[in-house]
């Protein structure tokens, strides 16, 4: 019994890692870290649990559609989603595959080594790796982007603009 | 009908949803598009906030209420957010001193808040902490750039100062809701935070070669829904179509 329910669990895993991020659509939901949990219950009840990368993502709605979708696809049809801010998001749950993808994609993914942002006015840069040619020698432009999520930089070498997919 | 913690949640969202809505005036018109993206952005942040206090509110409420029908519905009277966040952008330097201003008290407020005995408001609280670092050092790093910038950017930042500091105190009292939630640890005690607030102003004006005014007559009433006129110019725009078209949707 125990074993049939990891095999589910892990099918639906699979399921949504074909979810893919509105936003950045090289990222699969798996890959970002939004999904928290997947639950069974004892009646047969599928139990999502999702969150938020930033408190204001507008693609919130859009994702929690595509999880819908894509379960009635495979034939769920008893789930529930739920949306949880606790504990909140960070980018250190950001799968290494994902961050493969995000620089093969062209955005820098987030540090290693997670250095997030303090109060201090002019604090000093992040080293960022251009994701183009590779250097290091490159610019912050702006601490906000395309999208909440992302700084934007700039390489002094290959002198390309790039995102950055910032420590959160 | 007088429930503190609907009151409070309430007042922490009309917070956030009117100083959203007033950053994301500047949306196509901020001064280079580095910048316009970025107030926009932290525009985004705060709309979030709002929704989701709005959430629980609604929750709280019971019946039919909804996020949308709190921020589209509600008259000038049921809003219970602070002045400063009503005030006009005026020009680049007076919205970025009421960011500064907000968001420095934000900081302060959720730092307490997301231990608050109230999962939920911890849980939006301790979410948007990590997003106000961010609108607080943006806008800390705009304030000495502008204040320590030209002999105009620097006249701009006193008029800025001299208009928004009348609305400064009123974060620093509490309402009637939020001293009945005090004893159960729900509510953020304001006065509390008013000494660090000064400090970082301080410290921020230290660099910007601006001084804080002294003995400035203090505006309140906001917290208690009563505003000033600016208010109503704000929901006219923000809840027509609600208001002209009910249950219209996009």
């Amino acid at each position: 019994m125990v074993d049939e329910l990891k095999i589910e669990q892990q099918k639906i895993w699979r399921i949504l890692e074909t979810v893919a991020d509105p936003e950045v659509p090289v990222l699969s939901i798996i890959d970002l870290g939004i999904v928290r949990n997947v639950e069974i219950g004892a009646s047969g009840k599928l139990k999502i649990t999702i969150t938020p990368t930033y408190t204001g993502c507008p693609a919130m709605d859009v994702i929690n559609m595509s999880i819908r979708m894509v379960l009635l696809e495979n034939g769920f049809k008893n789930f529930e989603i739920k949306n949880v801010l606790s504990p909140a998001w960070t980018t250190e749950w950001m799968s290494e595959a994902g961050k493969q993808k995000l620089k093969a994609y062209g955005i820098a993914p987030p540090n290693p080594k997670q250095i997030v942002c303090t109060t201090d006015a002019f604090q000093e840069e992040e080293a960022i790796q251009c994701p183009h040619c590779n250097s290091y020698n490159t610019q912050l432009i702006s601490r906000f982007g395309s999208t909440a999520c992302k700084a934007l930089y700039k390489c002094n070498d290959c002198m390309e603009p790039f995102d950055y997919f910032k420590c959160h | 009908m007088n429930d503190p913690l609907i009151d409070y949640t309430l007042h922490l969202a009309d917070n956030t949803l009117i100083l959203a809505q007033r950053n994301s005036e500047w949306c196509a018109h901020g001064p280079v598009l580095e910048q316009d993206i970025a107030i926009t952005n932290i525009s985004l942040d705060i709309l979030g906030q709002a929704r989701n206090f709005y959430q629980y509110a609604a929750i709280l409420l019971g019946d039919d209420a909804t996020e949308d029908t709190l921020a589209f519905l509600r008259d000038n009277r049921e809003f219970k957010n602070c002045l400063l966040v009503e005030q006009e952008n005026g020009d680049w330097g007076k919205t970025i001193l009421r960011q500064f201003i907000f968001s420095n008290y934000q900081y302060l407020l959720y730092e307490k808040l997301q231990h608050s005995k109230d999962e939920q408001l911890a849980a939006v609280a301790a979410k948007a902490l990590k997003e106000v670092t961010y609108h607080l050092q943006w806008s800390s790093e705009w304030v000495i750039r502008l204040g320590d910038g030209t002999d105009e950017s620097h006249q701009r930042m006193m008029n800025a100062i001299e208009e928004l500091w009348p609305y400064v105190d009123e974060l620093f009292i509490n309402a009637d809701y939020e001293n009945e939630l005090l004893a159960d640890n729900i509510a953020v005690d304001v006065p509390s935070l008013k000494n660090k607030w000064i400090e970082k102003i301080t410290s921020i004006f230290d660099e910007a070669t601006l001084q804080i005014p002294q003995n400035v007559f203090a505006k309140t009433g906001g917290k208690q829904g009563v505003h000033t006129e600016k208010l109503g110019y704000i929901l006219a725009e923000m809840q027509f179509m609600q208001r002209a078209y009910p249950n219209s949707v996009w």
